[in-house]
């Protein structure tokens, strides 16, 4: 895959552009891995006053560098938090809608953001391969003000239809989002190993917008299970810098997740 | 659709709860005798959240003494909820998520047991199956919700879409789920059930309210004065509770928060056994860990003073 040259590695990669999403005055409602490693990265480039909000019932963690969370629910997640009000009580946070971003990765996605955490092949009831579920994924999308997913981009992850839809990103295009209920959000971007996508505001479709240094729309398409649409006015991404990728490293020395 | 009508009765619930004894009297007692009080085919919330604060020495008591039929709901479901499955206990699990965390990969028993039908995962957005429980905290049969519509939960689970009565838009009405029994593991209490939680409470103060049953083991039991003198502090009444078990590291290998941390090699030992061996390898666990020692003494001493004091040091470390 590409993005991997000059040492660069999928989740520095991940962190790094999924940072450059996020402004300062917001808040983020992320999970462990890229997400939680591009807030982080944020809150130290260009958005001090970001706030971190973990499915654990976190808000406002400092991480310690060197001692990041394997999960969202242990005190690594937790130090240093301004506030512990509660799992129920911070998703309600998001459904209230103080929730400006949220990070969520996905196994298998569409054309339309659509996300399957849950079961492959089979019948639910009995599937090919069940998968761990929702858990806060979900959420996360229904009720944040924006969603960006972050993910390695390969041929099975984005696929021409999902099998069942954990988390609901445009559903089947258009208004069908919010005539299912879902009068807020959405998916804005996906940031993926290849490029990023944003959705034409119309069909809901996704659409590469920009391309990482080194990758060609014909290597998207490649490794895109559905019909790519590319922007009129496709970009290339910034390579990661020095100091973005020394921020990640010093965050997690052992590159643990990166 | 696995919802079942028990499961948000609200009124059958509220009967329970009126007809129960709701004493400020004393609720020590012994671990044996308070996962009696589980009986075949009940449903069973498990407090804490994935290896935090997880009840695992009433989960232990309670399959030793091979219960059948059980439900059991948990918002993150960690290895307990593969050693229910293995020990042939559960018939149905509630949760949002199953497995243990990014670097231990799918879990194989959820794989093996889901896939085969052999044990049904009702699955729920984290949110939802949080208002499941708060819903029935406070004693009603759903909440409204802006979650999860326009997913495939909602299709699976037979949960229902309603129309405001105000705004004309439309909810998810999320079900209550009244548990039979809690199983919950908190910092402190008084011998009368008064219970204080350090760090974040997880769901354990709504599901304490949810059940008709409220099993709590405790670090340390404090005198009444000092729960008295922090009141602010105790978030489940003593009234909620029916039986109190002293059980100092009562969550380890799992962490309890600011006291010690988890031990993720454990877990990868765990795994290990899973990966060479499949079921087997969690009912050899279950022998070792769950079946064999006498005495949660014993248990820890499967694990070794140095560990315990070691995982205390991190614990209080990542406070500090």
């Amino acid at each position: 895959v590409s993005g991997h040259a000059n040492g660069v590695s999928a989740n520095e990669l991940l962190a790094v552009m999924g940072s450059r999403e996020l402004k300062d005055n917001t808040t983020v409602f992320a999970g462990v891995g890229a997400p939680m490693l591009a807030s982080g990265l944020a809150q130290r480039m260009h958005a001090p006053l970001l706030t971190m909000v973990i499915e654990g019932g976190i808000v406002g963690p400092r991480w310690k560098p060197g001692s990041l969370p394997i999960s969202t629910n242990e005190m690594r997640a937790a130090y240093r938090a301004q506030m512990l009000p509660g799992i129920t009580d911070a998703f309600l946070l998001a459904q209230r809608g103080f929730l400006d971003v949220g990070f969520i990765g996905g196994a298998q996605i569409d054309r339309y953001g659509n996300l399957n955490t849950s079961a492959i092949g089979g019948s639910y009831e009995r599937p090919k391969v069940r998968l761990p579920g929702s858990g806060g994924a979900n959420d996360i999308i229904s009720l944040c003000r924006e969603v960006i997913i972050l993910t390695v981009h390969e041929k099975r992850r984005f696929s021409d239809t999902v099998d069942f839809i954990t988390s609901p990103g445009w559903l089947a295009g258009r208004d069908t989002r919010r005539k299912s209920g879902l009068l807020f959000g959405g998916v804005a971007r996906v940031v993926t190993t290849l490029g990023v996508f944003g959705f034409d505001p119309e069909s809901r479709r996704m659409r590469l917008e920009a391309l990482h240094t080194g990758v060609s729309v014909d290597e998207v398409k490649a490794n895109t299970g559905f019909e790519v649409l590319v922007s009129d006015t496709l970009t290339t991404t910034k390579p990661p810098t020095e100091e973005e990728l020394g921020i990640l490293r010093m965050l997690d020395p052992a590159r643990q997740f990166l | 659709v696995t919802i079942s009508r028990r499961e948000y009765d609200f009124q059958a619930a509220r009967r329970r709860l009126e007809a129960k004894a709701k004493s400020a009297g004393e609720k020590l007692t012994t671990i044996d005798e308070a996962a009696a009080r589980v009986k075949n085919s009940d449903h069973v919330a498990l407090g804490g959240c994935l290896f935090s604060r997880t009840p695992l020495a009433l989960v232990r008591a309670l399959l030793r003494r091979r219960p059948t039929g059980l439900s059991i709901s948990r918002n993150l479901l960690c290895y307990e909820g593969e050693w229910c499955m293995v020990a042939g206990a559960v018939d149905k699990i509630v949760t949002s998520w199953m497995g243990i965390g990014l670097p231990w990969g799918l879990s194989k028993i959820q794989r093996e047991y889901v896939e085969s039908g052999r044990v049904p995962m009702e699955e729920w957005s984290h949110l939802a199956l949080g208002l499941r429980f708060r819903a029935a905290a406070m004693g009603v049969p759903f909440l409204p919700s802006l979650t999860m519509m326009g997913s495939s939960l909602v299709d699976v689970g037979g949960s229902k879409i309603i129309d405001c009565p105000y705004t004309g838009e439309k909810l998810l009405a999320v079900p209550a789920l009244f548990p039979d029994v809690a199983l919950l593991h908190v910092h402190r209490a008084d011998r009368f059930g008064n219970c204080q939680i350090d760090g974040y409470p997880h769901m354990d103060p709504d599901i304490a309210r949810a059940a008709a049953t409220v099993l709590v083991t405790a670090e340390e039991i404090v005198s009444e004065e000092e729960i008295r003198l922090h009141p602010d502090r105790t978030v489940i009444p003593g009234f909620a509770v029916d039986a109190l078990v002293h059980v100092p590291y009562g969550s380890y290998p799992h962490e309890c928060y600011g006291l010690y941390d988890a031990e993720p090699d454990h877990f990868s030992t765990y795994v290990d056994g899973i990966n060479r061996h499949g079921a087997a390898g969690v009912q050899a666990y279950l022998d070792r860990y769950v079946y064999g020692p006498a005495t949660h003494a014993e248990y820890l001493d499967l694990f070794g003073e140095a560990a315990l004091v070691d995982a205390g040091r991190r614990g209080r470390e990542l406070v500090s």
